[in-house]
């Protein structure tokens, strides 16, 4: 077997965990403080000369930073727990973050509950919608579950779209904004001239998302997940409570759908049934398959690429979609684990047992 | 309730008529499950390609204005026989480029099962967004080429003729295709393929070939779905596919995906569902009615009502 090193077998999640394998703790810690405040300044690159040619055009680019970016990285986080750790497809993903999104306009315009209070009870009536949802269709298999979640996705879209109380068609306007916070350095305002502060939340929420599937991953979910998705029967077989684990699993990515529903809702002030079309879910699927499906750092960078890049070739207006289209077909063609795929133990096997024939 | 008893039969005939259209385009999804296990999710654009092939035929080619007089005898045959072989040609030609450049280089390599769906998916929004970047996102009107006249009346319902093409044409095709299948050497070709790949590669079936006729029908007959829906709406625009997509793919797994026969049973199931949903909720609910008996069915049969595969004998 020749050692090549072609653009598809490449991998520099690999080479990034050689290099992370290899430091100790205080060098880790200051790397992910580093890393975490580059992510944090992130929205005034668009104001000095050397970096503003990321700045997009026509909307603004800490808006863009806040939605379509942050909220596709959260969701694909969110969604990656259940198509990439435990395998099993999601199409109608777009459901938890309506659910979110609707439990924030109602309890907000209805009640005198704020943001703060609101974004755990969004989590949970996701998490509860979750939990509903899997029981029954947990069971199934393949692609029988995806058109059944793309199924539950429309029936939540169809029923905001036919139940006048919450609007029907025109959706609901004037959600308050979340109420400032007050910090020892200073207030944090959360209005429309203060995108920032949302994306410092946004940002939270990921971070909070990326720690908490980090700890889950090397316990027993996440072993289990790793063995459901490798082999469903024979994870049963060896003990493994498959139903409650993979329940779990879609339990979880609800919860961080929700979440990102209610902030999305409390950041645009508006919710429509439009927003929420099964068109959200094919897309953050497409970020998780881009990045590289399972590995949380790929599925970062697949989504931020892929949320940005519509936003930023804004300027070829109408074949922007076209680009984008184009994108999925050839990197799937010539990278078909995405750009930063997971760690393969199998392929070391396979190499090593090759190597060995030899 | 009172609309769906005092007009059953009409809804009835509707609904079937609406059925058979569904059945033609899952067609489309269920051959290439059969084959590749894999969801072909750029047939809604397949068929949406077989709309505008429909309409550019018969106005740009043949020449009909949308308020044509109607037109009778020889010239209504042949331009129907036509806009019918240009739309089953269109879709037929996108499904095999679809199979080229999404499904062909990913399979010979034996990715991850989401790859291809991605690149499908691509493949879906680039045919869609050039087709909205052609006609600037508006609909697009199809000249009336059949004039949509009452011939009779059953049991109550009114009979129209463009309705009765689709009633009596799509079973033909249908069944056609059936025997297709299962009577020919291309058929057993598709057959020992879904059974098994390997296999069927080591006894000398073409496994590239195979595939790519798989969707070469399975694209041709979503073609005279398109062909048939324009006869009956006379419009389309570039998202059309999209939701007329979802009822057929639905009506597929309905049915057992993969399974020719279930696609039938699922299609036309799900068109009276619909129609009779429709009658009882009004319209805007029927797409709930369809995805809750869609998760009822999937509960007491798992693989749908048929069954999956092509061929049942499939362990």
């Amino acid at each position: 077997m020749s050692m090549k090193t072609t653009l598809s077998n490449f991998n520099l999640r690999d080479k990034g965990a050689k290099v992370w394998a290899n430091w100790g703790r205080p060098q880790r810690t200051v790397f992910a403080i580093a890393m975490i405040a580059l992510a944090g300044v992130v929205p005034f690159a668009g104001n000095y000369s050397f970096s503003n040619f990321l700045n997009t055009p026509i909307s603004n680019f800490a808006d863009v930073l806040v939605y379509p970016v942050g909220m596709f990285v959260l969701m694909s986080l969110g969604l990656n727990i259940v198509v990439g750790k435990s395998g099993m497809l999601d199409l109608g993903y777009v459901a938890f973050f309506a659910i979110g999104a609707y439990t924030m306009a109602i309890f907000g315009k209805w009640t005198h509950l704020n943001t703060w209070e609101i974004l755990p009870i969004g989590i949970g009536f996701a998490m509860l919608a979750g939990v509903l949802l899997g029981i029954p269709t947990l069971r199934l298999r393949g692609d029988y579950l995806a058109i059944v979640t793309m199924g539950f996705g429309e029936i939540v879209r169809i029923t905001a779209l036919n139940t006048q109380k919450i609007g029907g068609p025109n959706g609901m306007a004037n959600v308050p904004n979340p109420p400032s916070i007050h910090t020892p350095i200073g207030q944090l305002d959360f209005n429309i001239m203060t995108p920032n502060s949302f994306y410092w939340f946004v940002l939270l929420l990921i971070l909070l998302t990326i720690w908490m599937i980090r700890r889950l991953s090397v316990r027993r979910p996440g072993r289990a997940w790793e063995a459901i998705r490798q082999d469903e029967d024979a994870a049963e077989l060896m003990g493994v409570p498959t139903l409650r684990y993979k329940i779990w699993s879609f339990v979880l990515g609800a919860g961080v759908g929700g979440a990102a529903g209610v902030v999305y809702a409390s950041k645009t002030l508006y919710v429509s049934p439009d927003t929420f079309t099964f068109n959200i879910s094919v897309l953050i699927l497409s970020c998780i398959v881009f990045g590289g499906i399972g590995n949380i750092w790929g599925v970062v960078l697949g989504a931020t690429f892929l949320a940005y890049l519509p936003e930023r070739i804004r300027f070829i207006s109408n074949a922007r979609q076209l680009v984008f289209g184009l994108t999925l077909i050839v990197i799937m063609n010539f990278r078909p684990d995405g750009i930063l795929p997971r760690k393969k133990r199998e392929k070391f096997i396979k190499s090593g047992s090759e190597a060995g024939a030899k | 309730m009172h609309t769906l008893i005092s007009q059953f039969w009409q809804l009835t005939f509707s609904g079937a008529v609406q059925g058979f259209i569904y059945v033609l385009i899952s067609l489309g999804y269920t051959m290439v499950y059969g084959v590749l296990r894999m969801i072909n999710f750029a047939n809604s654009e397949i068929f949406m390609v077989g709309t505008f092939a429909t309409i550019v035929m018969s106005r740009d080619i043949l020449g009909h204005q949308p308020n044509t007089p109607n037109l009778h005898g020889f010239t209504l045959l042949y331009s129907m026989l036509f806009c019918l072989l240009a739309s089953m040609l269109a879709s037929g030609v996108t499904a095999v480029i679809v199979e080229l450049v999404a499904y062909r280089r990913l399979r010979s390599r034996g990715t991850n099962r989401l790859a291809p769906l991605i690149s499908a998916i691509g493949m879906s929004i680039v045919l869609s967004e050039s087709v909205s970047l052609l006609t600037a996102g508006r609909a697009v009107i199809a000249p009336e080429l059949l004039h949509k006249s009452s011939l009779f009346t059953i049991l109550g319902a009114n009979i129209r003729v463009d309705q009765l093409l689709v009633f009596i044409v799509a079973p033909i095709m249908f069944f056609g295709l059936q025997r297709f299948v299962n009577h020919t050497r291309l058929g057993k070709g598709i057959r020992a393929v879904s059974m098994n790949e390997e296999t069927a590669k080591l006894m000398g079936v073409n496994l590239n070939r195979v595939i790519s006729i798989t969707f070469l029908i399975g694209g041709l007959m979503t073609g005279a779905a398109a062909f048939f829906f324009e006869t009956v709406y006379e419009a389309t625009k570039f998202n059309i596919g999209f939701n007329i997509g979802i009822a057929a793919f639905t009506a597929a797994v309905l049915g057992g995906i993969g399974n020719i026969r279930g696609a039938f049973v699922g299609g036309l199931v799900l068109g009276l569902l619909e129609t009779y949903a429709s009658a009882v909720l009004g319209s805007q609910w029927k797409a709930i009615t369809v995805f809750v008996v869609l998760v009822l069915v999937l509960l007491v049969r798992p693989n749908g009502l048929f069954g999956e595969a092509i061929q049942q004998s499939r362990v």
